[in-house]
């Protein structure tokens, strides 16, 4: 079920949709590629309406979450299916060249790794030249190691290609590092479109907020540059005024020794390695509990006092104002 | 997806054949009704109140009946003894068990004829009328229950029985009130095989002369000529089997909510048969011995006898089958295949009704079917009656059931992803089936055309009706033989037939590995 969705793809620019499963991400994608007719709304590609073309005549790569690879063909057998003319073959080849894949160019899909075929699936997609490829969790059925050095090889691959891409995922992760702009989706609606900066900087609602990692949603008072809340005064990013929702990133706050500012008290410490995540109950409001993203070398342990200061800014977030949030994941 | 509007252009070259040959089954059978409705009102009075109907249908119905009590009795202990019990064997004797499905009915009431009586290979008193058909309907058709009951026996969740003991139930009782409920919707599904081979039978009943519906046909069509009243009779059977096959779906429905899930991985414990053994074996072998060994003994025997000069007539005769099955089944797949995708792929109801018609044309009693395909001939494609293309067409049309099975099947097994990869490769849908799915799917082709073939090579009353003049295959020789009693000339057609059969069959369920 979509509703109201208006996105729009520039040329040679990597987009990733972002959004929880069944939020309908992929039911756009295939509503794109015409594998599925909208009830109402319009599909257009460089200004041409295809709403009611058929999937074969929209010049629309399709990249599937299982590959979809034909198993009676080898990999080339593969890549040269959607190609036509003399020399067909000779240009799977060097579509198989592209991802690295020649040497296995005459083994079949049983007998490739996942990682192999996704770079098939991907070469078959971009052999004939689409002008747009759409890309369905592409790496979800890579184990964790894989992932990421696939990620940055289709990366290359499609800015080699200067082919515009449409990918969607439920990893944040993926989102936030492969794409050069995201959108965020929830419930069949897209809530929220931008640079993966602006969207991670400046969250419009709490959903898309809590969505592209952790953080802090608390309510308070706008005064123009700043907002009055539990932990004080919070510097806004854009002036806003009267009763209003922050988010506020567990790295915009650090711990000292008890002091000056309002205080808490540790209740869970999760120490992650490369940082570590404090769960800190305030002792001015003891039903909210907040988030702070320290250094590993914090010194903090369950049970301990501490202060709190504010060293980065809060966005202000649309919609009503929940009664009682509080930090989450 | 379903069947929507803006899909049909890309459909059509599967929609087109799906509805021609929905049409292949549906109109012939309006016509018969059109043609059975021509007759004047006081003729069609006479008809109606004829008091042979009456006796007809009681005949049909005794025979029913009797056969579908005869075969639980066969099938239910044998299912259990090859699947619940420590007999050695279990996979071989269930394979031998099923074997005389193979066997068509006119072979079987060929050797009941030849082989016993005076003069006959075994020295027993000859069986005619309804206890010969009860007996050969029987002992050919257990197979159709005995199977799904098996599947079903094995498929069974033990626990269940084992939670009903220890509730306090005896083992018997447990049977009856955890078990047996499982099994029932096996048990329906063979029950209407059963009966519609029963219904659909005419090479056994008219060979013992047993008047029920389809002998009745047969002879008002072949002999008396009066073709109303045998598109009367055959209306009457149509209704018949309408009948069964509503009650068993009205059956299936109350009972699927009482079905449960699959069973679990784990097998029930044998039951030791102990001192019972010997019993068991030879309750396992009768059916074996009397539906296969003694005839194929009495065949051999009645073959050796045959006249050496007829060897010219007996390769005529297998080359006629071949040459009206193997192009029958080759257009039984062509017409199964459009069909089974568009019931797989776009699941809606003008799908589901093509698919619906597909198997009511493998349900109608061929001989009615037969009969309808000559009315409808003679008056819209009368170009065609009387020569090869009808009976080829006529038997595609029929055994296009066979086809659909296997064929739907293999394509349940490629995933749409396929196809829709290709789409998205500039594939149009039929580009997409030619070029990935058919490729796929070929040998679930391969087994609906095998099926095809073999139902094809045993069908005796379309080829008997719908054959061009002295076209005579191996089925239509044994019963033309049968019926002069001339049994030695029938028994190597009838052997060949038999042994060509039970080797497909063989084949197939290993093959299968449905054990």
């Amino acid at each position: 079920m979509l509703q109201g969705i208006d996105l729009e793809v520039y040329p040679g620019e990597i987009l990733a949709l972002l959004g929880p499963s069944g939020c309908g991400k992929t039911t756009l994608l295939r509503v794109i590629a015409g594998l599925e007719g909208p009830d109402a709304g319009r599909v257009l590609l460089a200004g041409r309406e295809i709403t009611l073309l058929p999937p074969e005549r929209r010049g629309i790569g399709f990249v599937f979450q299982d590959y979809a690879l034909f198993p009676h063909l080898t990999a080339l057998g593969n890549v040269a299916f959607g190609l036509k003319g003399e020399d067909r073959w000779e240009r799977a080849r060097r579509a198989l060249e592209r991802v690295g894949m020649t040497l296995f160019q005459d083994r079949k899909p049983g007998e490739l790794s996942g990682g192999q075929q996704q770079r098939v699936a991907l070469a078959r997609a971009l052999a004939p030249g689409p002008r747009l490829v759409l890309l369905d969790e592409p790496f979800s059925s890579l184990d964790a190691g894989l992932r990421a050095a696939t990620r940055e090889e289709v990366r290359k691959v499609l800015k080699e290609a200067g082919t515009t891409a449409l990918l969607v995922t439920h990893d944040q992760e993926e989102a936030l590092s492969f794409a050069d702009r995201l959108g965020v989706m929830r419930g069949g609606r897209l809530l929220q479109v931008g640079t993966p900066e602006e969207v991670y900087l400046r969250p419009k609602t709490p959903f898309v907020a809590q969505f592209l990692g952790r953080t802090n949603l608390l309510p308070g008072e706008g005064k123009g540059r700043w907002a009055e809340t539990c932990l004080g005064p919070v510097p806004l990013a854009e002036p806003a005024f009267g009763p209003l929702l922050l988010s506020l990133r567990p790295e915009a706050l650090k711990l000292h020794p008890p002091g000056e500012g309002p205080q808490g008290e540790v209740v869970a410490r999760e120490f992650k390695g490369h940082d570590l995540t404090y769960r800190v109950r305030l002792l001015s409001a003891p039903e909210r509990e907040v988030l702070v993203q320290e250094s590993p070398a914090a010194p903090y342990r369950a049970g301990d006092r501490v202060g709190l200061t504010v060293v980065g800014e809060g966005v202000a977030l649309e919609g009503p104002t929940p009664r009682a949030p509080v930090g989450t994941d | 997806m379903t069947l929507r509007l803006p899909h049909l252009p890309g459909l059509l070259p599967f929609l087109l054949p799906a509805l021609l040959t929905g049409g292949g089954v549906a109109l012939p059978l309006l016509y018969l009704v059109l043609r059975a409705l021509e007759a004047e009102p006081q003729a069609l009075r006479e008809i109606l109140l004829r008091p042979k109907n009456l006796e007809l249908l009681g005949n049909t119905l005794a025979l029913l009946l009797g056969v579908l009590l005869l075969t639980t009795f066969l099938a239910f202990p044998l299912a259990f003894l090859t699947t619940r019990t420590d007999l050695k064997g279990k996979r071989l004797l269930a394979t031998l068990l099923a074997l005389p499905l193979a066997l068509p009915g006119y072979v079987g009431a060929y050797v009941l004829l030849a082989a016993t009586g005076p003069g006959g290979v075994l020295p027993w008193p000859r069986l005619e009328g309804y206890g010969g058909a009860l007996l050969v309907l029987s002992l050919l058709t257990y197979p159709y229950l005995f199977l799904p009951l098996r599947a079903a026996f094995l498929g069974l969740d033990p626990s269940l029985e084992e939670a009903a003991r220890t509730l306090g139930l005896s083992p018997l009782r447990a049977f009856l009130r955890a078990t047996l409920p499982q099994l029932l919707p096996a048990l329906l599904s063979g029950y209407l095989v059963v009966g519609l081979h029963v219904l659909g039978d005419f090479g056994t009943v008219s060979l013992l002369r047993y008047e029920t519906f389809s002998y009745a046909i047969y002879l008002q069509y072949s002999a008396a000529f009066d073709r109303v009243y045998a598109a009367w009779l055959a209306l009457f059977l149509l209704l018949l089997t309408g009948g069964l096959l509503l009650v068993e779906g009205l059956l299936l429905r109350r009972l699927s909510l009482a079905r449960t899930g699959k069973g679990s991985g784990r097998r029930a414990r044998p039951v030791r048969l102990g001192r019972l053994a010997p019993w068991a074996y030879l309750l396992v072998l009768l059916p074996v011995l009397l539906a296969l060994v003694l005839p194929l003994y009495a065949l051999f025997h009645l073959a050796s006898r045959f006249p050496r000069e007829n060897l010219q007539g007996l390769l005529e005769a297998l080359l006629h089958s071949a040459l009206a099955a193997g192009p029958a089944a080759a257009l039984a797949v062509g017409m199964a295949l459009p069909i089974a995708y568009l019931a797989v792929r776009y699941p809606s109801f003008p799908a589901r009704l093509l698919e619906r018609l597909a198997y009511l044309g493998y349900a109608v009693p061929p001989l009615a079917f037969a009969l309808a395909w000559v009315f409808f001939s003679l008056k819209g494609l009368p170009f065609l009656y009387g020569r090869l293309p009808l009976l080829l067409l006529v038997l595609a049309f029929h055994f296009l059931a066979e086809s659909l099975g296997p064929i739907r099947g293999a394509l349940h097994q490629v995933p749409r992803r396929l196809e829709e990869a290709a789409r998205t490769l500039g594939e149009t849908p039929t580009g997409a089936f030619l070029r990935v799915t058919l490729p796929l799917l070929w040998r679930g082709a391969a087994a609906g055309g095998a099926l095809a073939f073999i139902g094809a090579v045993k069908e005796l009353p379309l080829t008997l009706l719908l054959a061009p003049m002295g076209y005579s295959t191996l089925a239509t020789r044994v019963f033309s033989y049968t019926q002069e009693a001339m049994f030695a000339e029938a028994a190597p057609f009838a052997l060949l037939l038999a042994l060509l059969s039970a080797a497909f069959v063989g084949v197939l369920l290993w093959s299968e590995r449905r054990f």
